[in-house]
């Protein structure tokens, strides 16, 4: 009886009911809109446009020049705006489909119609025409992104998200090319997803638990590719804020992109990380898209449904709160709807761990531009039903003015890049004056912005792939964005760096020597600090970007990881991995509650408390270069834990006085950024007894940790 | 294109030969001989490429619904597939589903 049912079903849709252009073809589904396998066979072809008048189904048999057939979509296929049709007996993998998309002329730019461009498929999950990274376009391609049809029946084994507690993360921010591009990298298939792979030990080691990986939707790497006029070099647009199509993942990222493998390859990449305990998050670019301005490309949203898709002013030109020529009507229903379909999507067929949104405070604005006070879309994330484990992190600015550092719409689950604590903890660092208690609202997990979401709101960092990393941090008062092309106007200013006594390289040993102090101090703060801490890929071995202080553009060892660097500063990748296993070992460092003075667990002392040259008297006064802070709670076995952390940014050294253990506890040095390595940083947990326990003394720009033992027996 | 496939079961090893070239178009056959492997019972399933000319990823698709059709405790096991074959079943990750083989095992 049961198989009579199923066949019953399977009759259903399957038998098309007319021939278009010579291809069978019946009514489509109108849901899910893209291309979808029906049961039974045929693929079903759904599209949505408010105002066209008419589409048609272009196919292309793959990496033909020209169309192998155009199927005008019946008018009494139409349902409502969605035009939808189901095509049977095609050649499923060798073919690129496409629309024509025909409408009104207007006399203003609102509608940009345009039939005579063939558009991709906004939810196609898959393109072809970048298969391969670097491989010149053919500009005469009239349809140079074409949208495939995929199948979803990877093996996941059992692979779901991984749920980590946000208190216990710590971020890294990678480009999934540049990671392993580099021939040092000794990957086999180097600056693709299998080739990330193979650096997942790397990782674990160093005991991160979260990539952040900086866009993989497809993009193209010769968007504004051009040629420095100085160097001669070819400028890519190699960190991919720019989305072609935002279901896909880019196949020139993947080692099987041409065989259009590239979703598999992706797949696998998650479900290694994921078996070796480590979350990915996607940084996603939904500001904008790569369509440009009025003169930019036309790939799919504008020939589609232009006023839907784009804020426009009122004569029917882009806003540009983006800063790259146009900016997605994200608070649209229509776009809305989309860019949850998609998060949603990446969730569940790729089992993502969270995403990073771009530029995010435009995500509030309303159609016009103006900030929302309850913007739907972020109020939709927030309590998308399949995006519940999903972390969701804002940069919580835009182009067009807008900082919503600590006061983005949250509802109480959005957490936001800290550029606050970025800013501040950078200038402790390099000595400024006056910054002493903004630090220690940063150290506790700003409570200041982030008091009724709690600490792991505040994403802490001190670098990303925007700005100086930590090397140039420590090396340059100024950006070098002269490789750039642009005589070095792009990138920004404020940089609050400072290169300790010389511009960029030196032989001098002592300036040597303090910009590996001041890199330490850096992590030190980062990894003691409440919240989440996100590290930049390549700090913990002190990769230089040469001052580059926006090297978008570059696919060369500028942004490439080098390797050698793993043996040459394995000071520095000892000292962040052991300041990473220091922090795993001790919950009270990574609360979700901000400390502020109490008790909570009832040891009988303070959950943070403010230290000087005299313990309990921190000196709060403008000119104060040394604090220190004491941290108290239980650690994982639910003893007492104790941890102390003193940073002097003055160029000479302090005596600290140090605050006083329960009976029976003693100081231990986990870390003194004065002393040479390995007198640098213990191993967590073996930290050798402290001297005297009376007082200690922090070498000029230094930091020391400390941590509360039991005596040994 | 020519595809072709032969089935032969000895015991609990089920044998496929494929001749030819494995895509879209023919991986509709493949799958048919896959149902017809899981029907008894089978221990192992091996997969004989030596004369396979050509997999397409659609093909290579065939090879995970070989994996998932079988129950878990099914060896399937990959005779001579080609180097590229063997290397694009590495990076999307299928390699430790099945077995690579010089040779039909005895």
């Amino acid at each position: 009886m049961t198989d009579v049912i199923r066949a019953d079903l399977d009759w259903v849709d399957s038998f098309p009911t007319q021939q278009v252009a010579g291809y069978d073809v019946r009514p489509g589904r109108t849901m899910p809109f893209g291309a979808t396998m029906v049961t039974g066979g045929g693929i079903n072809f759904s599209i949505y446009s408010s105002a066209a008048s008419a589409v048609t189904l272009v196919l292309f048999k793959a990496g033909e020049p020209e169309p192998v057939a155009e199927l005008p979509i019946p008018d009494e296929f139409r349902i409502g705006s969605v035009w939808s049709m189901t095509v049977f007996n095609l050649d499923y993998e060798n073919i690129e489909y496409g629309y024509r998309v025909f409408g009104p002329a207007t006399e203003d730019f609102r509608d940009r119609f345009d039939h005579t461009q063939i558009l991709a498929d906004p939810y196609a999950r898959a393109f072809s025409g970048r298969n391969e990274w670097g491989q010149e376009p053919d500009r005469s391609n009239i349809y140079p992104y074409r949208s495939r049809l995929t199948f979803e029946d990877f093996d996941w084994e059992g692979d779901q998200p991984l749920r980590i507690p946000s208190v216990d993360l710590v971020i890294y921010e990678l480009h999934v090319r540049g990671f392993t591009k580099d021939p040092s990298s000794q990957v086999a298939q180097p600056g693709t997803y299998a080739g990330l792979i193979e650096k997942i030990p790397y990782l674990k080691e160093l005991g991160v638990n979260c990539v952040e990986l900086m866009p993989v939707f497809e993009f193209d790497e010769f968007e504004n590719s051009r040629i420095n006029d100085e160097t001669g070099e070819r400028l890519y647009n190699f960190w991919g804020y720019s989305t072609v199509g935002f279901f896909a993942p880019k196949a020139g990222f993947a080692a099987t992109g041409k065989f259009g493998m590239q979703r598999d390859e992706f797949k696998n990449l998650v479900k290694e990380f994921h078996k070796a305990g480590i979350e990915v998050v996607l940084d996603v670019v939904f500001n904008h898209t790569a369509e440009g301005n009025e003169f930019g490309p036309t790939i799919h949203f504008r020939g589609l449904d232009n006023r839907t898709y784009y804020m426009l002013t009122p004569e029917g030109f882009y806003y540009n709160f983006s800063g790259t020529g146009n900016t997605l009507n994200c608070n649209s229903p229509i776009v809305r709807e989309y860019v949850l379909s998609c998060l949603r999507f990446w969730a569940s067929e790729y089992h993502v761990d969270g995403f990073r949104f771009d530029l995010a405070a435009i995500l509030g604005r309303g159609p016009d531009g103006a900030p929302l006070e309850n913007p739907p879309l972020l109020e939709s994330m927030a309590f998308d039903p399949v995006l519940t484990d999903c972390l969701l992190i804002a940069e919580a600015w835009d182009a067009g003015g807008l900082y919503q550092v600590g006061s983005f719409p949250n509802y109480r689950r959005w957490s936001e890049w800290n550029g606050k604590y970025r800013d501040t903890v950078r200038r402790w660092i390099k000595g400024d004056e006056g910054v002493v208690g903004d630090l220690a609202t940063r150290l506790v997990g700003s409570p200041d912005l982030y008091w009724a979401r709690g600490a792991c709101s505040s994403i802490n960092f001190i670098t990303c792939h925007d700005g100086f990393n930590l090397a140039d941090m420590v090396s340059y008062n100024d950006k070098h964005n002269e490789a750039n092309g642009e005589h070095n106007n792009d990138g920004a200013n404020d940089n609050n760096s400072w290169n300790c006594g010389a511009e960029g390289p030196t032989d001098d040993p002592e300036i040597q020597r303090t910009r590996i102090r001041q890199m330490k101090n850096a992590m030190v703060l980062l990894l003691t600090s409440q919240g989440v801490p996100m590290i930049l890929a390549g700090d913990e071995v002190a990769r230089t970007q040469q001052g580059n202080n926006n090297a978008y553009c570059h696919d060369s060892e500028l942004t490439w990881f080098d390797w050698n660097l793993v043996e040459e500063n394995r000071e520095m990748l000892r000292f962040v991995s052991n300041m990473i296993g220091f922090r795993h070992a001790h919950p009270s460092l990574r609360e979700g509650h901000h400390p502020h003075g109490g008790d909570p667990v009832g040891c009988g002392y303070p959950d943070v408390s403010w230290h000087g040259s005299r313990a309990w008297q921190p000196d709060w006064s403008e000119q104060s270069r040394v604090i220190a802070m004491m941290r108290n709670g239980h650690n994982i076995t639910g003893d007492d834990n104790h941890v102390y952390v003193a940073s002097n940014t003055h160029w000479e050294e302090h005596r600290l006085e140090l605050p006083g253990l329960p009976d029976g506890m003693r100081w231990h040095l986990f870390a003194d950024t004065a002393a040479a390595a390995p007198a640098d940083v213990a191993v967590p947990g073996q930290e050798p007894l402290l001297d005297d326990q009376h007082g200690i003394t922090v070498g000029a720009r230094s930091s020391v940790v400390l941590v509360g033992r039991p005596m040994a027996a | 294109m020519s595809f072709s496939t032969a089935l032969t079961r000895s015991g609990n090893t089920v044998i496929i030969t494929l001749t030819g070239e494995l895509d879209a178009s023919t991986a509709v056959a493949f799958r048919k001989d896959i149902d017809r492997a899981a029907e008894g019972d089978v221990e192992t399933l091996v997969l004989d490429l030596t004369d396979l000319t050509y997999l397409s990823s659609a093909g290579l698709r065939g090879l995970v619904f070989a994996r998932q059709k079988m129950s878990d405790g099914v060896n399937i096991v990959l005779v001579k597939a080609s180097d590229e074959v063997e290397r694009t079943i590495r990076m999307v990750g299928f390699h430790h589903s099945v077995v690579f083989a010089d040779s039909v095992p005895g």
